[in-house]
């Protein structure tokens, strides 16, 4: 069991499976087809990224250094989160890029009821200890539980 | 972040619920990236990313519909992203039906929703909206409210205007509030750069490529980019300006640049020079070997390496005026010394409808309409976003359509000889 700090992007508590990206997520290239084509997993369909690429990745704790990609990812991630294709949480290792902040951001002030706590600035350490299926906990000081 | 009486009032619902959600957005935003205060939005007109009505984007209509109702539009008129689809763009039967009856069928409903909020004109669709023909070309020291960005590069780095690289649907909200707030690239901090590239090649570097070994080296980080004063000169023109967007584009799709200075060209690597450069700044060297690396560890992911191309797009970044002048000679001496009439692949240049109705004053229109070339507005983005595109042997010079799509790179030079000669 390990715990990591981070900071608090958007609030909330939860317990899920990790699935982790060691690269970006491109979250358009990621979201995309399970938007459109109603797949209500949200199966990742970027080709570009073998750790995602195949994986559901709703309800999970989705694990990741930023988003990359084009600018409307922020727009894909409110997209996902209002359709409830959205992951459990979102744990950033590094600081939280505009896009993926945006699209948390228009979530929380703009659809009612959707919880997903994000956590930025959880460090190099967090992204190289958690793997694919651990249960992670976040609570709301931004402190989550990796086992 | 310090909020004067009115942000505060707004933020409380003095102008209603609508308003202090739209406000409430962008301080969240603000706050996350260490803001200070919110500054006005001074330019103009605005600049949306979203351009397509995609079936499955119902909440982003649903959230634009919030706005409306709520009367909380747009204080700037605004231009917006290409169009998704033309009918001109050679598709095949189920491609129609997919763009059409699945995709986009939201189209037309979304583009009266754009007019409602502050669409500038019919014509207002491009990517590169800061074309002398379109008229959206912020000042420099302008704040912006953009997201596009490849055209968040350009008003950065060319016209020295002043935007984050935001995200769609945080665009509007800034030009429904007025202000934005104040970080990163907005802030002179934030514009100093922290990368010294040194560009050390025997002949001018393709712009796209250029872009691309830059982005993908600094990533979000700011560029000061020496050694092009041989190619670019000192001083602005149409002919560097499209460099530079081509360039751009590149650097913040392959990394995520948001602002490039190029020594004694862009507006403040002229002003401030090398009072731009960051202590500490970390020195990439680039010369003809590192770009021809770089443009060797492109990904190919057609499924048959050496399939026929069945496509070819120019034009992404949208073309400008000049390049479509230039590339009409290009294709035409290429046809010429080949002895071949017309393209032997399916080649679309694409561009900004007022250029393209401008181009189609000149003379040259006949000429490149002879090539077989197809002119069009489209976003070849859009267009090959989707499963069936995605399978489709797609070519193109543009390094951005290449890292989205499965459209594989090639150099201007090879593009031109494929289209007029052929060959995989």
């Amino acid at each position: 069991m390990r715990e990591f700090k981070g900071r608090v992007v958007a609030p909330g508590t939860v317990s899920a499976p990790a699935l982790v990206s060691h690269g970006g997520l491109n979250t358009l290239a990621s979201f995309q087809k399970a938007l459109q084509f109603g797949d209500k997993k949200a199966t990742c369909g970027d080709q570009n990224n073998p750790d995602l690429y195949g994986k559901v990745m709703k309800d999970k704790a989705l694990c990741l250094p930023q988003t990359i990609g084009s600018t409307t990812g922020g727009l894909v991630l409110y997209c996902a989160c209002a359709m409830d294709r959205r992951p459990a949480c979102m744990l950033f290792s590094k600081p939280i890029d505009s896009l993926a902040a945006a699209g948390s951001i228009l979530a929380s002030v703009w659809l009612d009821g959707v919880n997903m706590p994000v956590i930025d600035s959880l460090g190099e350490e967090f992204l190289e200890f958690v793997q694919d299926g651990m249960m992670i906990s976040v609570g709301t000081d931004g402190r989550i539980i990796v086992e | 972040m310090f909020l004067t009486d009115e942000q505060q009032a707004i933020l409380n619902g003095s102008k209603g619920e609508t308003m202090a959600k739209v406000m409430k957005t962008l301080v969240m935003y603000g706050e996350t990236f260490g803001a200070d205060k919110m500054v006005p939005v001074t330019s103009e007109y605005n600049h949306l990313v979203t351009s397509f009505g995609l079936k499955m984007m119902g909440p982003v209509f649903d959230l634009m519909q919030q706005l409306i109702d709520g009367d909380a539009l747009s204080q700037q008129k605004f231009s917006v992203d290409p169009r998704p689809v033309d009918k001109n763009v050679p598709a095949n039967f189920l491609q129609n039906f997919i763009f059409n009856k699945i995709m986009y069928t939201r189209q037309e409903s979304y583009e009266q929703q754009l007019k409602e909020l502050g669409l500038m004109n019919e014509d207002a669709f491009t990517c590169a909206c800061y074309l002398d023909q379109v008229g959206n070309t912020p000042k420099k020291g302008e704040i912006l409210s953009w997201a596009e960005s490849s055209a968040v590069v350009y008003a950065n780095s060319v016209l020295g205007a002043r935007c984050n690289r935001n995200s769609g649907i945080m665009d509007i909200m800034g030009s429904i509030a007025g202000f934005v707030p104040h970080f990163g690239l907005l802030t002179d901090e934030g514009r100093k750069a922290t990368w010294i590239v040194k560009v050390d090649c025997k002949k001018k570097p393709e712009a796209q490529l250029l872009g691309s070994a830059i982005g993908m080296k600094v990533m979000e980080d700011v560029p000061f980019v020496t050694g092009m004063e041989k190619w670019l000169g000192t001083e602005l023109n149409d002919e560097n300006r499209a460099y530079l967007k081509d360039f751009g584009a590149a650097t913040a799709s392959n990394g995520a640049v948001g602002l490039y200075h190029i020594e004694n060209l862009t507006p403040e690597a002229k002003e401030l020079g090398a009072s731009l450069v960051a202590p500490g700044a970390k020195v990439y060297i680039i010369d003809d070997a590192e770009l021809e690396r770089v443009k060797n560890n492109y990904p190919v992911v057609w499924k048959d390496k050496n399939a026929q191309p069945r496509l070819c797009f120019i034009g992404c970044p949208h073309l400008s005026l000049q390049q479509l002048i230039d590339w009409t000679e290009k294709v035409e001496e290429g046809l010429k010394a080949s002895g071949n009439k017309q393209v032997l692949i399916p080649t679309v240049f694409t561009t900004a409808p007022a250029v393209k109705k401008e181009f189609e004053q000149t003379e040259y229109a006949a000429r490149l309409k002879a090539t077989g070339v197809i002119l069009s507005y489209i976003c070849p983005l859009m267009y090959m976003n989707n499963p069936l595109a995605g399978k489709m042997p797609v070519i193109t010079c543009s390094n951005k359509l290449r890292t989205y799509t499965t459209a594989r790179f090639y150099s201007e030079d090879d593009i031109l000889v494929k289209i007029t000669k052929g060959g995989k």
